[in-house]
């Protein structure tokens, strides 16, 4: 990955003028840079990393493993793109391995979700099975650590 | 007894000592409730995962006693080839090579190793505050070299010939430098070995930021002919590993030298410690991705701030090196203490006045760039907003002064 969509992966809401100096390129070559990669679809969009319980301890977010029946023309795609049109879902992805879709899923409480699973997803009729993990924990998100800041251990002044 | 009977019982040379002028600032920093740094003098990475990691086994294996007295076979062979690669430059492993408690450590041996009393020490100033009160506790005599912004804060072969007298015994040579960021590239230190060239002066190179150098890469005054013969390279893990607690560097020198520091070593230390040593290993075997990926997000910093000063009005000699840089502060005024202390009291940003680091610093700040960007922005605006503050001040001086003037006529 170039050092430009690092920095900008990274976040730290740097203006255009900033990362023009920290990369050493003129402010008209990243504005550019940064166009081009969004019309190429490298950059998808620009997001801020919440620590979703720290917003309210009762949040909830699941990951859902699906067996799914592929259809027979469109395969996944048909049922992936229905199920992540639900604004709960987080994101959908086509796996390898012992089932077919990973969904992750955001609630407000765990009886939000788990109605979510029963009446939307396990309702569809390409799903054969589901299996719902609740996460306990988030400790690194967007490569951000989010457990507990570590907090800066070094002395305020040193040689 | 009261101090003056103690004082009799002790070295004077101890008794002289001056406590480092950073010590003074960090008092004042710390009654500052709330204060954010650019203070600092290490990196803010951790020590990558995998040197860790190497540590944690040794002591799971229980690796745990003492070394040999120069450091484990295995690390000081890895230090040969590392010094073989970067500057081009061999030290056998044997007798040549010393792994010490910090680059500090390597430095207070090579002074006594070198020193006597009554002789003269050429330290380049601005640097690192450990030189000169080394050099007065074994009675030498530190003469300071004065690097100016207009040589980059190079040292030149007129300002070197002009402090060497038949006392001299040694030059300290301490590039990339803390606090300035300036390198010394291979013509300068040409020169300088062209002064040095049928003396009896020693060099003690301390290289500790050596990978950090961004334009080019770091060349060392022992590449040059005829200099290892009479130099102390000094680096260690520190700063370009981001290992500052494990306490570990090394020392290169002809054998002729380093059996003698070899022996103060043994007397004062024994041997580095066992666990750092095993970290070392995989340090220069396993790390250079880490190095250079920590480098790059240094440079990056480093014109972020560089440019941020240039553009609040406080000059700034554009660094080759280290993690610092050194702005002007003259253009305010105030003295490099007077800034500090306001700046601290005001705003709430620590940053270490320049005369820290030896006289010729006065009018200057050291500002690290071991820190985040987030932190970096914020101390910059901090510091604008101190700076609107002192021109506010001095208009309103003005002002006060010109009334003062129409009152009398």
């Amino acid at each position: 990955m170039d050092s430009l969509l690092k920095l900008l992966k990274e976040g730290g809401r740097l203006s255009n003028a900033e990362l023009a100096v920290m990369l050493e390129k003129s402010e008209k070559e990243i504005e550019d840079q940064i166009e081009r990669y969004e019309q190429a679809g490298i950059i998808k969009g620009y997001t801020a990393i919440i620590d979703e319980t720290a917003v309210d301890p009762n949040y909830v977010t699941a990951l859902i493993e699906l067996k799914v029946t592929p259809q027979s023309r469109s395969g996944y795609d048909e049922i992936a793109g229905e199920i992540a049109n639900y604004d709960e879902v987080e994101s959908v992805k086509l796996m390898s391995g012992a089932y077919d879709i990973l969904v992750s899923v955001i609630g407000s409480n765990i009886h939000e979700i788990s109605q979510f699973v029963s009446d939307k997803l396990a309702a569809i009729d390409a799903v054969t099975s589901t299996a719902t993990h609740f996460q306990l924990k988030s400790y690194k998100q967007n490569g951000v650590l989010i457990c507990d800041e570590e907090s800066d251990e070094r002395g305020m002044i040193s040689p | 007894m009261n101090k003056e009977d103690y004082e009799r019982l002790l070295n004077p040379h101890a008794v002289e000592m001056k406590p480092s002028g950073i010590r003074k600032f960090f008092d004042i920093a710390q009654q500052v409730d709330g204060v954010i740094s650019l203070g600092v003098g290490e990196p803010d990475f951790k020590t990558p995962w995998k040197i860790r990691q190497t540590a944690i086994e040794s002591l799971q294996k229980g690796h745990t006693c003492y070394t040999a007295n120069a450091g484990m076979a295995e690390l000081r062979q890895e230090i040969s080839i590392y010094l073989k690669n970067t500057v081009h430059t061999y030290y056998h492993p044997n007798n040549e090579i010393l792994v010490t408690v910090g680059g500090s450590e390597a430095i207070d041996l090579a002074v006594r190793a070198i020193v006597s009393a009554g002789d003269e020490v050429l330290i380049v100033e601005p640097s690192f505050v450990c030189y000169s009160p080394i050099v007065s506790m074994m009675g030498g005599i530190p003469v300071p070299i004065e690097t100016k912004v207009e040589d980059e804060f190079r040292v030149t072969a007129n300002e070197l010939r002009d402090k060497i007298t038949d006392r001299t015994k040694l030059l300290i040579l301490p590039f990339p430098n803390n606090p300035t960021g300036a390198i010394m590239r291979r013509e300068d230190l040409q020169e300088i070995a062209d002064v040095l060239k049928g003396t009896d002066i020693s060099v003690i190179s301390d290289e500790i930021y050596s990978e950090l150098t961004y334009s080019g890469s770091h060349c060392s005054i022992v590449e040059i002919d005829n200099m290892r013969e009479r130099t102390v390279l000094i680096n260690g893990f520190s700063k370009s590993f981001a290992m500052t607690g494990w306490r570990l560097g090394f020392a290169a020198a002809p054998k002729e030298i380093m059996q003698h520091m070899l022996k103060l070593h043994q007397y004062s230390i024994m041997s580095s410690p066992t666990t750092s040593q095993y970290a070392a290993i995989t340090a220069l075997r396993d790390c250079t991705a880490d190095i250079k990926k920590m480098k790059s997000e240094y440079n990056m910093r480093r014109r972020l701030v560089v440019d941020g000063f240039n553009k609040l009005g406080l000059t700034c000699f554009t660094p080759q090196g280290a993690f610092y840089v050194f702005p002007s502060i003259k253009s305010t005024g105030l003295t490099s203490d007077e800034f500090c202390e306001r700046l601290v009291y005001s705003k709430k940003v620590a940053v270490v006045p320049g005369n820290a680091f030896g006289a010729s610093g006065e009018g200057y700040i050291r500002v690290s760039y071991a820190y985040s960007v987030t932190h970096l922005k914020e101390a910059l605006k901090r510091i604008g907003e101190f700076l609107e503050e002192l021109k506010l001040e001095k208009g309103a001086q003005n002002e006060t002064d010109e009334d003062s003037c129409k009152c009398k006529a």
